[in-house]
C-alpha cells in the first residue's frame, strides 16, 4: 500500500510543480464555459428579416411597424411567396421571416383567433430562439394593446417553425458538451503524456524492474488526474448554476457518479494511447486526433447527430462522449432519473471494461 | 557462486524490413562480488544485455540466471533482487534529491532508514543538496543520486548501463572509487561503458563489438594476449609522420594514440631501424621510439581486426 | 605551423547576475592548431564556447574570432566558423547528399561548388555510392565522420567540436582523428571541447577550466612534465580537484 501511496503522491507532485500546465488544466474549462456562455447570453441586434403578408391590412401593418422599429430586427425585404422566403434564406440574407395569412385582420376581429407563422434559421439554435422570442413578446405587446381599448379576447396565435433543426437542440447543450470535452483532455491526454514521459527519461525501466505491479502503475498514475477532473467538474457546474444561470434539473449524485464513470472511460483510452505511444509528441497528437476532434464532432454538442450522413451516425457510437453527453443532458436539463439513462450508462460501463481490460492486458511488463 | 550466468543469448530486432542482429551467441558468467566491465562502442549490444539480464527484454534463444533464477520464468524474483541504473536514466526532474530517493526506496518495499548504511558514503556527498530538484543538479551529481536510487533496496546485483557517460573525469573517478567499496560489501556489479580506459578498473571484462564478444579476460590478461610488439613514436610533424609510417609496406598497423602512433610491424627483425629510417627519410625532428607495454585500446582494436 | 592568431580573447568574462561563469579568461589559439577546451562540468566551457561562436556577448573584455569582434560582428563570424556536437549534427531523416546540400547551402556555396564539394567529401569519407542513403541508417562512426566533414564544407577559419567522440569504436575514433589532422593541415583551426584526457593529448595545446579561469595552458607533454603526471587525466584531476564551485 505505501508502495501505491507514494506513486501517487510523486504523480502529484509533477502535477504540482509544472505550473503552467496546471494553471492550464484549471482554468480551461473555466475560460471554455465562460466563453460559450458569452456567447449564448449575447444579444442579438438588428437581425436581417423579411415579412410576408399577405392580408395587408391594418393589424398587419401594425404589427410590422412594431418589428421593424424594434432595435432587434431590421426589416430588408417584403417577399411575396412561400418559395421567396426559402430563397432568402438559402441566400443567408435572413434570419427570420413573419408570415401573415390572408385575412389576418378579419380572423382576429371576428374569430378572435388569429395566426402568425415564424419561420427562424435554426443552424444556429440559439440565436434562432431568441429571434422568436423577441418577435413573440412584440406581438403580444400589440395584442395587449389593443385588448386594452377594445375589452375583447383576441388572441393572436404566433405558430413557430424552426427550420433544419426542429427540435431546437442545442440550448444550454454546451454546459454538458464542455465537461465532456474536459474530461477526455485532461483524462486521457494528460495522463498519456505522463506514462510515456516516464518512458522517455528511462524512469519507466526501472519502474518496470521494481516489484510494483503494472496495474497499481497504472491506477497510481491516473488518481491525481481523477481528482482534477472532479475539480474541473465541480468548476464548471458552480460556473454554470451561478453564473450562467443554467440549472441543474436532476440529481446532482447521480450527475457526478455518472461523470466519475466517464472520467474512467476517459482514463483507459489515455493508458491505450500511451501503450503505443513512444514520445509525449506522439501522445498528445494522439490523443487530439482520436478523442479531441471526434468529441467536439460526434457527441452531439456542436453538431446534431440527426442531422449527419447515416455512416456518421454510426460512427457516432463508438463515441464514449456522445452518451455522456446524452446521459448529463438528460439529467442536468431534462431532470430525468436514472431509470431514463440506464441504457446509456450501461453502454458507457460496457466500453470502460473493454477499455480498461485492454489497456491494463497491453500495459507491458517489459519494454518492446 | 556464479551471481549472472548467460548461455547464447541471440537477440535481432527488425528495423525496416532488415534484420539487426544486436546479440550474436553472447555467453559469459560472473561471479558473486565481482566488477564485470561489458566494454564496447555505441550499437555493440550492450544495452540490449543489459535489459535481457534485468528482464526487461525477451532473447530469442538462449538462457540467462541471475542469482539461480531464470530471466523468463523467476522475472519477478529476479526484480526483486537488483538494482539497475539505465542508460539514459535521467530521474524525476521536478523531484527534489530526497524525495526522488524515497520514491525509489517506498516502490522497492523498503526506506532510506532501512538500508540507510549501503548508500551513506554516496548521499553524504549529495546531502548537502536534498532539497534542490534533481533537475537543478550537475552531471556527477546525478549520476550519485542514480546509484543511490539503484542502491536503495540493498540489491545483490548492480547492472550500470554506460553510467560515465558525459561525465566529467572527476566525477567518473570519484564513481568507481565509490563502485569499489560497493564490491566490498559483496554486492556483484555488472557495468557497461564505450570507455576503454575504463577496462583496468574492472576486476574482468568483456570486449563487445557488433554484438560479439571479442574476448573476455582480466584487464591485464587481454593486454598480454597482445600477440606482436607494439612501438610508440612521436615526432614534430604527427600527421605527416603518420602517413609516412603508413607508406611503409612492413608495417601491419598505425593508429594515433594522444600525442604518439602506435605502431605493429608485421614482422618483427629491425624494426626500431626501419622506423628511424623512416623518420630520417622524411627530414622529421624531435623524433622518438620506444617499445611499449599494449593497453586495453590497442587490443580492442586488434580484436576488431581479427 | 603558422603563428598568424585566429582566436584572441583577453579577460573575456560572462556574468550571469552576481554568478560568474567566465572568470577574465585570456588566450590565443593559432591557425591550423588542435586546441582542446577542457574543464569539468560546470566550469564555464559552454558559456565560453558560446561567446567565441557569436551566440552570447561577453560582458566585458575582448575577443576576436577569425578576425572578427565578438561584440559587433558576430553574423561574420557565425559565417566563418563550422560547428558540431555529438548531441545535433545532421538531419537522420535526410540523405547524405541533401544533408551536405542543406549545410553548403546555408553558408551560401554556388550550385557549382556543392556538387564539386559532395564529390570530393563522399571520396574522402569512402561513401562513394551511398549519397542517397538516408543518414539514420549509418552507423554511428559514419554519421560523427560525415558531419565533420559538413562542418567544414564551407572551408571556415576555425571548426568547433562540442564532445565530437562520444561512444565510437576505437578505431573509427581514431579516424575521426585523421580527418581532424588533415583539417588542421589544411590551415583549419579546431576548437574542441571533451571530458575525455585521452582525446585532449591529441591536441596541440589544451586549456584546463576551473571555476571560470582558465587555470593551465599548455602543450600535454609540458602539461604532464609541470604537474609530474602520467597522463593528462592525472593532470585534469588536479586541477579540477581544487574547484570550489559545485555546478
Amino acid at each position: 500500500m505505501n508502495q501505491f501511496l507514494i506513486f501517487v503522491k510523486k504523480e502529484w507532485l509533477h502535477i504540482w510543480r509544472d505550473r503552467r500546465t496546471l494553471f492550464i488544466l484549471i482554468w480551461m474549462p473555466v475560460v471554455q464555459i465562460l466563453l460559450y456562455g458569452f456567447a449564448l447570453t449575447n444579444e442579438v441586434k438588428n437581425a436581417k428579416i423579411a415579412i410576408f403578408d399577405q392580408s395587408k391590412d391594418e393589424a398587419t401593418t401594425a404589427i410590422t411597424n412594431e418589428i421593424s422599429a424594434s432595435r432587434y430586427f431590421n426589416l430588408i425585404k417584403n417577399v411575396h411567396s412561400y418559395k421567396d422566403i426559402e430563397a432568402t434564406f438559402r441566400e443567408g440574407k435572413i434570419r427570420l421571416a413573419v408570415v401573415f395569412p390572408l385575412g389576418f385582420r378579419n380572423d382576429l376581429l371576428h374569430t378572435n383567433h388569429a395566426q402568425i407563422q415564424l419561420i427562424a434559421d435554426a443552424t444556429d439554435p440559439n440565436t434562432a430562439n431568441m429571434l422568436t422570442n423577441y418577435a413573440t413578446a412584440i406581438i403580444n405587446n400589440y395584442q395587449q394593446s389593443i385588448t386594452q381599448n377594445e375589452k375583447l379576447p383576441y388572441t393572436i396565435k404566433t405558430q413557430v417553425r424552426m427550420l433544419y433543426n426542429p427540435e431546437l437542440k442545442g440550448a444550454y447543450s454546451f454546459v454538458p458538451g464542455v465537461m465532456a470535452l474536459v474530461l477526455m483532455l485532461v483524462c486521457a491526454m494528460m495522463t498519456s503524456i505522463s506514462i510515456v514521459r516516464e518512458k522517455e527519461i528511462g524512469t519507466m525501466e526501472v519502474i518496470l524492474v521494481s516489484p510494483l505491479k503494472p496495474f497499481r502503475i497504472i491506477i497510481a498514475k491516473t488518481i491525481p488526474y481523477l481528482l482534477v477532473s472532479m475539480l474541473n467538474i465541480a468548476s464548471i457546474l458552480l460556473l454554470s448554476v451561478f453564473v450562467l444561470d443554467v440549472p441543474i434539473v436532476g440529481s446532482l449524485g447521480l450527475l457526478i457518479a455518472e461523470s466519475i464513470l466517464f472520467t474512467v472511460t476517459s482514463l483507459s483510452v489515455g493508458i491505450l494511447i500511451s501503450n503505443t505511444a513512444k514520445t509525449q509528441q506522439t501522445a498528445q497528437f494522439t490523443s487530439l486526433m482520436s478523442l479531441f476532434l471526434p468529441t467536439l464532432l460526434f457527441s452531439g454538442f456542436l453538431f446534431p447527430i440527426e442531422n449527419m450522413p447515416i455512416p456518421l451516425q454510426v460512427i457516432s457510437n463508438i463515441v464514449p462522449a456522445k452518451w455522456y453527453y446524452i446521459i448529463i443532458k438528460s439529467i442536468m436539463i431534462k431532470g430525468l432519473g436514472f431509470t431514463a439513462i440506464w441504457k446509456e450508462t450501461l453502454i458507457l460501463v460496457g466500453m470502460t471494461v473493454i477499455l480498461l481490460s485492454i489497456s491494463i492486458k497491453n500495459f507491458k511488463i517489459r519494454l518492446s | 557462486m556464479q551471481s549472472i550466468v548467460v548461455e547464447n543469448i541471440v537477440k535481432t530486432y527488425c528495423v525496416k524490413k532488415t534484420v539487426v542482429e544486436a546479440l550474436k551467441e553472447i555467453s559469459f558468467t560472473v561471479e558473486k562480488g565481482e566488477i564485470f566491465g561489458i566494454i564496447g562502442p555505441d550499437g555493440a549490444g550492450k544495452t540490449s544485455l543489459f535489459r535481457i539480464l534485468t528482464t526487461l527484454l525477451l532473447a530469442d534463444s538462449g538462457n540467462a540466471s541471475i542469482d539461480g533464477f531464470d530471466v523468463i520464468k523467476d522475472y519477478k524474483q529476479i526484480r526483486n533482487r537488483v538494482g539497475y541504473m539505465p542508460g539514459k536514466f535521467s530521474l524525476y526532474q521536478d523531484l527534489s534529491v530526497q524525495e526522488n530517493l524515497e520514491f525509489f526506496a517506498t516502490i522497492f518495499n523498503t526506506s532510506i532508514e532501512e538500508n540507510y548504511d549501503l548508500v551513506k558514503d554516496i548521499y553524504q556527498q549529495i546531502e548537502p543538496f536534498k532539497t534542490r530538484k534533481a533537475g537543478q543538479l550537475s552531471g556527477g551529481m546525478k549520476q550519485k543520486l542514480a546509484l543511490c536510487c539503484a542502491l536503495i533496496h540493498k540489491p545483490s546485483v548492480l547492472f550500470l548501463d554506460e553510467p560515465t557517460t558525459g561525465v566529467d573525469a572527476v566525477s567518473r573517478k570519484e564513481f568507481w572509487e565509490m563502485l569499489h567499496r560497493l564490491k566490498l560489501q559483496g554486492i556483484t556489479i555488472l557495468v557497461s561503458t564505450p570507455y576503454m580506459d575504463e577496462a583496468s578498473l574492472c576486476d574482468r571484462v568483456a570486449l563487445i563489438q557488433k554484438g560479439e564478444i571479442l574476448s573476455i579476460n582480466t584487464p591485464k590478461g587481454i593486454t598480454k594476449d597482445f600477440k606482436k610488439p607494439l612501438w610508440s613514436v612521436k615526432a614534430n610533424e604527427m600527421f605527416r609522420l603518420m602517413n609516412a609510417i603508413k607508406e611503409n609496406t612492413e608495417v601491419e598497423s598505425c593508429y594515433p594514440f594522444g600525442q604518439y602512433h602506435h605502431v605493429v610491424f608485421i614482422s618483427q627483425e629491425n624494426v626500431k631501424e626501419k622506423l628511424e629510417e623512416i623518420a630520417r627519410k622524411g627530414n622529421f625532428t624531435d623524433f622518438e621510439v620506444q617499445l611499449i607495454e599494449p593497453n586495453i585500446e590497442d587490443c580492442f582494436m586488434a580484436l576488431m581486426k581479427e | 605551423m603558422q603563428n598568424e592568431k585566429v582566436i584572441t580573447a583577453k579577460e573575456l568574462t560572462k556574468r550571469f547576475g552576481s554568478f560568474t561563469a567566465v572568470d577574465k579568461i585570456s588566450f590565443d589559439v593559432k591557425k591550423g592548431e588542435i586546441f582542446g577546451f577542457l574543464g569539468a562540468n560546470g566550469a564555464g566551457k559552454t558559456t565560453a564556447m558560446r561567446m567565441l561562436c557569436g551566440l552570447s556577448l561577453p560582458t566585458s573584455g575582448a575577443a576576436t574570432v577569425a578576425g572578427f569582434d565578438v561584440y559587433e560582428q558576430n553574423e561574420l563570424i557565425k559565417k566563418n566558423i563550422g560547428y558540431m556536437s555529438q548531441k545535433f549534427s545532421l538531419y537522420e531523416d535526410l540523405t547524405i547528399r541533401e544533408n551536405i546540400k542543406l549545410y553548403a547551402g546555408i553558408y551560401g556555396l554556388t550550385d557549382e561548388r556543392i556538387k564539386e564539394k559532395t564529390t570530393m567529401l563522399l571520396k574522402d569519407l569512402h561513401m562513394e555510392g551511398e549519397e542517397k542513403t538516408l543518414v539514420r541508417a549509418l552507423p554511428l562512426g559514419w554519421k560523427q565522420k560525415l558531419a565533420f566533414s559538413i562542418a567544414i564544407v564551407h572551408d571556415p577559419a576555425i571548426v568547433f567540436l562540442d564532445e565530437p567522440t562520444g561512444g565510437v569504436d576505437p578505431i573509427t575514433r581514431r579516424e575521426f582523428w585523421t580527418l581532424i589532422y588533415e583539417a588542421s593541415a589544411k590551415g583549419i583551426t579546431v576548437f574542441v571541447t571533451t571530458h575525455y584526457m585521452d582525446e585532449a593529448e591529441y591536441c596541440n595545446r589544451v586549456s584546463i577550466m576551473v571555476d571560470g579561469r582558465i587555470d593551465a595552458l599548455d602543450s600535454p607533454a609540458n602539461l604532464m612534465k609541470n604537474h609530474s603526471a602520467k597522463s593528462m587525466d592525472d593532470v585534469f584531476l588536479q586541477l579540477a580537484r581544487k574547484a570550489v564551485r559545485k555546478e
